[in-house]
């Protein structure tokens, strides 16, 4: 990998490098979009991950919570939702510790829109849940452990 | 002596504690899983597939062009509402009884000119490529969600097919001498976190059947009731019967009867 | 392009609630065929939701959000009748967006 990634820097540069990265197959054509934060999709671990979503170190808030069952019965859909009674969040985003890359969705809240959101996500094993929330221009978080069991057959 | 029966009474105090933090438990899982299964329920991704199938049902399709609004599936063509909860159902023009899938199967062949083949290769979805089938089954389902399941195989094709599945039901057979009443021909019986439903009784096969079809989280789509029986038999070490397969709608047409009285809760969602 | 998504908005109080099911196989680059083939990585980075105008929610996703997206949100303000548009786009560059009115 980090071979054939030399041998294309060398040969290209710009509009063709990024053709010839998407034809390789090694970026996809909407990976190369400016504005999806590809470097904290990337990130692995949860510290990367924070980094990369210029969050540091955040403080542990007891205002903001993480929703979400104690148990799912299957790890392919996991409810989970971020909520906040902190005033002006402007961001707020869903990492999963154990996963093979910590960060599922983030969400830019406008004014108006409240630190409310429900999504589902997929979680390979039992794992802490991070709820992560930009208010006033700092970083709070939250955790929560969801547990994950593998079914039996049926359903 | 009185060491000895104290000996005794302390460890049946321990066994009963430890009894009792087993059933708490369970029940705690319990009530979480109900928690899980209820944060999933609104926003089921089946209404997706509802959205989908009515699509499809309108569409001019096939050698034919023609759409499925004449379709006949039991309750006279076009007419949707119920048809779900009364099938499987003897239809005269085929001299068979069928249930919701070979009905419009029949109905995309007659109809729209498809071939038999042609519309049941895809009779399940792969991942990236969807089933059609799937699709219309969920907008057929969906228009029975709030009535009552009504099949009392009163004709004498329907008495014969329900016949047929109770024997099916009933029928050991397979490298592990499994029947489906083994593992659901009793109450209270859960195999790991899943509670396995008594479908010889009306109770039982009427939470079974009303939520179908239901879309399987685990599987990401929704399933047909031919394809949770036809997987049955698969988990069950039987050979898989071909989708559509007179078997297949025998048992169907024994638990819809079983079921009949129940209200429909449709299109479900499941682990 | 994609199935139509299902979009559900509803008035309350002063404050819209969304609701919002998204088709699509969120495929995440880590799964293999049955010939063992690494089937690859397929699904949506951003998702926009609009009241009229105005955007009231944008999300960037990552593989591990479920095939077959949910997302639930709320704003204040919006009234029966008004337009919410949702429009998502992935990484192979596919689009959609669907419409609903608040109720």
């Amino acid at each position: 990998m980090n071979n054939q990634r030399r041998t294309v820097l060398k040969s290209g540069s710009g509009a063709a490098l990024l053709g010839m990265l998407a034809a390789a197959g090694i970026i996809t054509p909407g990976m190369a979009l400016a504005d999806w934060n590809k470097a904290a999709f990337d990130a692995k671990s949860m510290a990367d991950t924070l980094k990369a979503l210029g969050a540091g170190s955040p403080a542990d808030s007891k205002d903001v919570q993480v929703t979400g069952p104690d148990i799912a019965e299957n790890g392919a859909v996991v409810p989970v939702g971020v909520a906040s009674s902190l005033l002006n969040v402007t961001m707020v985003a869903i990492l999963i510790e154990k996963n093979p890359n910590a960060l599922a969705a983030s969400f830019v809240l406008p004014e108006g829109t409240e630190a409310n959101v429900q999504t589902r996500v997929k979680m390979g094993q039992t794992s802490n849940i991070y709820a992560l929330v930009k208010s006033d221009g700092k970083f709070f978080m939250a955790t929560k452990e969801i547990k994950v069991t593998l079914g039996g057959c049926g359903g | 002596m009185i060491r000895r029966l104290m000996k005794t009474l302390v460890g049946a105090a321990i066994l009963a504690a430890f009894a009792g933090s087993v059933a708490a438990q369970d029940s705690k899982v319990a009530d979480e899983l109900a928690k899980y299964r209820e944060a999933l329920a609104d926003g089921n991704p089946a209404d997706l597939f509802e959205v989908k199938g009515e699509g499809l049902w309108l569409e001019k399709r096939g050698p034919k062009n023609a759409s499925l609004e004449q379709c006949d599936l039991g309750q006279g063509p076009g007419k949707l509402e119920g048809a779900y909860a009364a099938l499987p159902k003897y239809f005269k023009d085929t001299n068979k009884v069928m249930d919701v899938e070979s009905r419009l199967v029949h109905c995309m062949v007659t109809l729209q000119g498809f071939t038999q083949a042609e519309v049941t290769k895809q009779w399940y979805s792969k991942p990236g490529k969807d089933s059609d089938i799937e699709a219309l089954v969920t907008f057929v389902g969906a228009k029975s969600n709030g009535m009552k399941i009504n099949v009392p195989a009163t004709h004498p094709e329907e008495a014969k097919m329900a016949k047929m599945g109770e024997y099916i039901f009933y029928r050991r057979s397979g490298p592990q001498d499994f029947s489906c009443s083994i593992c659901h021909g009793q109450d209270g019986k859960r195999i790991r976190l899943q509670d396995l439903g008594n479908l010889t009784t009306k109770a039982g096969a009427g939470e079974a059947m009303r939520t179908w079809p239901s879309y399987r989280v685990s599987q990401g789509t929704v399933w047909t009731m031919q394809r949770r029986l036809i997987d049955c038999m698969r988990q069950a070490r039987w050979p898989e019967p071909n989708y559509l397969a007179d078997s297949i709608i025998a048992l169907e047409t024994y638990l819809q009867k079983t079921a009949t009285g129940t209200v429909m809760e449709t299109p479900g969602i499941k682990r | 392009m994609g199935n139509p998504m299902k979009i559900r908005a509803a008035n309350k109080d002063g404050v819209t609630e969304v609701k919002v099911l998204v088709s699509h196989e969120m495929e995440t680059g880590q799964r293999k065929d049955s010939a063992g083939a690494i089937v690859p990585a397929w699904f949506i980075t951003e998702l926009t939701a609009k009241h009229g105008d105005k955007v009231v929610l944008s999300s960037e996703f990552g593989p591990s959000v479920s095939k077959n997206p949910y997302l639930a949100f709320k704003f204040k303000g919006g009234a029966k009748g008004d337009k919410i548009t949702v429009s998502w786009k992935d990484n192979k560059g596919d689009t959609r967006s669907d419409e609903a009115a608040i109720n």
